[in-house]
């Protein structure tokens, strides 16, 4: 409760600071908000991005958050609340949750100068679809009916468009899915539903090097290792224009390098700061250090799979080891502060979140855990590994994790590390271990059934603990089916309280961005994805 | 001579070969599948598995990607990043950046090392000579990262004389506090083995003969004295420069630099087997070529050693 309130009250707090700062600009002010200058760019922290920058095809922030500033969708989430809103479409209306018809704004273009039409998001929607086209966003697109004809899981695709996808006219196109899928429309944020100029069908490799786009800033140049430098679209048509001359994003190797050259004004705004400046970075920053919310969560799997903890009885145990973990002090010391500590499966923040769905099993007692564990028969062979990678920061947290839970059960908890990411996802993957894991969710769109479908049903892409409740699957099908978002979220909290019961994973805590900016800049402030606000940024001249 | 440097030549190939099917091998067996690691904590699509595989040539046995990994080498096709880029254009942007710093880090320890070394020498005992012991055994106990930020603390977020990490990689001038760094640990070495290389042969009977012909003191030292000293130094610094060019992951990191240890971190992370393969074919070509100048260098020295 205390945790969401502060969450409401920071984010209350960044927008007034936002609105004094305009105001200040306007009358050409002194103070913290001096005025602007719009044709001035500004430096990000960046990582090469893995892949063409192709709106399909990258699922990394490095070329993620390149590629949102290049492009922009039908609708994307307000940066200071997260809640969906309309850009390139006027409207996207349903009244069965399963065909949505699309209506767009005229008068968007791309920034070659050809207009953006209904044709430019169904082809680039296809293009996304189609197996052949290697596009590692692809199954973004299979809640589209048809799918399975562009992206069979094996063989050859039978046809190059999703039958679920119709054009009207310039301005008018449908989407038919295969189900329902009321909260569709949020997923129609994520930057693979961007639209495409008919230049990129005919060379999709050279466009992956000089992206062309329709967002609010335009590519200039990719120095690879370097930089991507970029320019605002002085044509550009969404909500959000830029007040900022261009992003610069610059590469770099290490978070300690990016704030060296933060703190002397060579780099504007970065993306987190080094573990090893946490403790200082509001000291060193002053009113320039940024701490809010992100919509992501750390947990610890169970390997239900395994028969040792196949039974249904073992809830218990695991709501036992959640009740021995002492969030408050971890986050606070071993963390220090960059994660706050979680109450439910679903990160603070999200439409949809409810906060104590976990209840009294997120909260620290250690009597009552040592009960718990001994009601559900014990930890088998009283003894638990925690795999993690070794390559994330995760060592301290996971030590100090075992140490409250060997100290306050006496359950002989020991840490697991795999030398890095591939090697310890092939581990809980392959099903080659037994007992527990670090797992974690970043949202894909604002909402709380983004971290619960996608993780908790049967046979979900990200179920790696093999969990499988009729009652969650029934009342997830459910909200898929209400007729509106406010009821999807409604049905998806009352999911999550199954979750409560069955205890496939253990909540930790909440990811935080703890971030800052150069003197140079002003008006930063930051969204649950972990992204500036890039647009609203200003330079000061 | 001639035969020599073709002997070399000659010895090269087995040498080149067993490094390169070594780390061929070497990457490949690291644990972890690259491709599936690519969809992050999500489960990939089988599919776009297998065509990943097929197009990275992943789906062939060992052996078979091993001979088409060499008969490509031998054609210059160093094969494709997991982005599709070519790893020649990486090596490409890489490497002409360490070669700066690297060189620029050699310049360094070359001119300041043999210097520093040459005055301790010829005042042994003094006070020049225990203070160029003190001041070496100073950078040789501290890491480099440490001296790294150190440097980066002074000269950049205190003095603000340089930025405080590389802006444009190919500016010599941004480049030298990296190279500093970078050179310091050799610089003392090369101070120390000058030192003692010269307190040897300023006793020497050549040098004695020097003196009495009464030659003036500029060439009994620039021509006699430390030409023949330099032998130990010049062993020493060869094998560095391959050092330098391979090791510079942390001091890159420190300093942003987008150089070789900056390309192999990212390479090895994410097991791109042809980038790792290819920094190396190119980092054992460096090493060979400065072991044969290395060689070639004692000839120019001292006399008394010719090769047949």
């Amino acid at each position: 409760m205390s945790a969401a309130t502060r969450v409401r009250w920071a984010v209350v707090g960044v927008t007034s600071v936002a609105l004094v700062a305009t105001g200040c600009g306007s009358s050409g002010g002194g103070g913290a908000g001096g005025s602007t200058n719009a044709s001035a760019t500004f430096s990000y922290q960046s990582s090469e991005p893995q892949n063409p920058l192709q709106p399909s095809n990258a699922n990394e922030t490095g070329g993620g958050r390149i590629l949102q500033n290049l492009f922009k969708g039908l609708v994307d989430y307000d940066p200071s609340n997260g809640q969906l809103r309309n850009q390139v479409a006027k409207s996207i209306d349903t009244s069965d949750s399963q065909t949505f018809n699309v209506t767009l704004n005229s008068g968007w273009t791309f920034h070659d100068g050809t207009p953006v039409t209904a044709q430019s998001f169904v082809d680039a929607w296809n293009f996304g679809a189609n197996v052949k086209n290697n596009q590692i966003n692809s199954s973004w697109f299979s809640d589209i009916d048809g799918y399975a004809d562009v992206h069979p899981n094996q063989g050859t695709p039978v046809g190059a468009t999703m039958k679920g996808l119709t054009v009207q006219d310039d301005t008018h196109f449908t989407i038919k899915l295969a189900g329902k899928v009321s909260y569709f429309p949020y997923k129609l944020g994520y930057i693979a539903f961007s639209p495409l100029p008919q230049g990129f069908f005919k060379d999709p490799d050279g466009y992956g090097q000089k992206p062309v786009g329709n967002g609010p800033y335009q590519f200039v140049s990719w120095d690879h290792n370097s930089q991507v430098v970029t320019k605002t679209f002085a044509n550009y048509q969404g909500v959000d224009k830029p007040k900022n001359g261009g992003i610069v994003f610059k590469m770099y190797t290490t978070a300690e390098a990016a704030y060296a050259d933060l703190q002397s004004n060579n780099l504007d705004v970065m993306d987190q700061v080094p573990p090893s400046a946490l403790a200082t970075y509001k000291s060193d920053l002053g009113d320039r250090a940024i701490d809010s919310p992100q919509g992501a969560i750390q947990n610890i799997g169970f390997t239900l799979y395994q028969p040792e903890w196949s039974n249904p009885n073992t809830a218990k145990v695991r709501q036992g080891l959640s009740m021995a973990i002492d969030r408050d002090t971890i986050t606070k010391t071993v963390l220090q502060g960059s994660r706050s500590p979680a109450s439910a499966w679903t990160a603070e923040g999200v439409a949809g979140y409810k906060a104590g769905t976990c209840g009294q099993y997120c909260t620290f007692n250690p009597t009552m855990a040592k009960q718990l564990i001994q009601q559900g028969g014990g930890v088998p062979g009283n003894s638990l590994k925690i795999t993690y990678n070794a390559d994330g920061g995760h060592k301290e947290w996971v030590d100090a994790v075992c140490n409250n839970i060997r100290q306050n059960t006496g359950v002989d908890c020991v840490g697991d590390p795999k030398t890095d990411f591939k090697t310890a996802r092939a581990a809980i993957t392959g099903h080659t271990i037994n007992g527990a894991f670090r797992t974690g969710w970043v949202q894909d769109y604002p909402l709380n059934a983004n971290f619960l479908a996608d993780v908790y049903r049967t046979g979900a892409a990200s179920n790696d603990f093999g969990y499988s409740s009729p009652q969650f699957d029934q009342l997830a099908t459910q909200a898929d089916q209400a007729a509106s978002i406010a009821d999807t979220e409604a049905g998806y909290q009352k999911a999550e309280a199954v979750l409560a019961q069955d205890f496939p994973a253990i909540p930790l805590w909440y990811y935080r961005t703890n971030s800052g900016y150069s003197t140079k800049v002003q008006n930063v402030a930051f969204d649950s994805f972990g992204n500036p606000n890039w647009t609203q940024v200003g330079v000061k001249s | 001579m001639g035969r020599f440097v073709a002997r070399r030549l000659l010895q090269m190939i087995p040498v080149f070969l067993g490094t390169t099917t070594l780390i061929f091998f070497m990457v490949r067996v690291l644990p972890g599948d690259p491709v599936a690691a690519m969809w992050g904590d999500k489960a990939p699509d089988p599919a776009q598995v297998a065509a990943f595989k097929h197009r990275m040539g992943l789906d062939k046995s060992m052996i078979q990607q091993y001979v088409d990994y060499m008969a490509n080498l031998f054609t210059g096709n160093f094969g494709q990043t997991m982005a599709g880029r070519k790893v020649i254009d990486v090596i490409g942007e890489a490497l002409p950046v360490t070669v700066r710093l690297a060189l620029l880090a050699f310049a360094i320890e070359l001119v300041l090392g043999v210097a520093i070394g040459l005055i301790a020498g010829l005042k042994r005992g003094k006070s020049v000579d225990k203070g160029t012991l003190l001041f070496t055994l100073l950078l040789i106990s501290i890491p480099v990262p440490v001296l790294g930020f150190i440097f980066q603390n002074i000269f950049a977020t205190n003095l603000g004389w340089v930025t405080p990490t590389v802006q444009d990689s190919m500016n010599l001038g941004q480049l030298l506090l990296p190279a500093v760094v970078l050179g310091s640990l050799s610089l003392a070495y090369v101070a120390r083995l000058t030192r003692t290389s010269i307190v040897e042969n300023v006793k020497s009977d050549y040098m004695r003969t020097a003196v009495a012909k009464g030659l003036p003191k500029r060439k009994v030292i620039g021509t006699h004295l430390l030409r023949n000293s330099m032998i130990p130094v010049i062993t020493f610094l060869g094998t560095d420069l391959g050092a330098l060019m391979g090791g510079a992951i942390v001091t890159e990191g420190i300093f942003n630099v987008k150089g070789v240890g900056n390309a192999l971190y990212h390479a090895i992370n994410l097991k791109e087997g042809a980038t790792v393969s290819g920094f190396v074919v190119v980092l054992v070509l460096v090493f060979l070529a400065a072991s044969l100048i290395v060689d070639l260098l004692y000839a120019v020295l001292d006399p008394r050693i010719r090769y047949a």
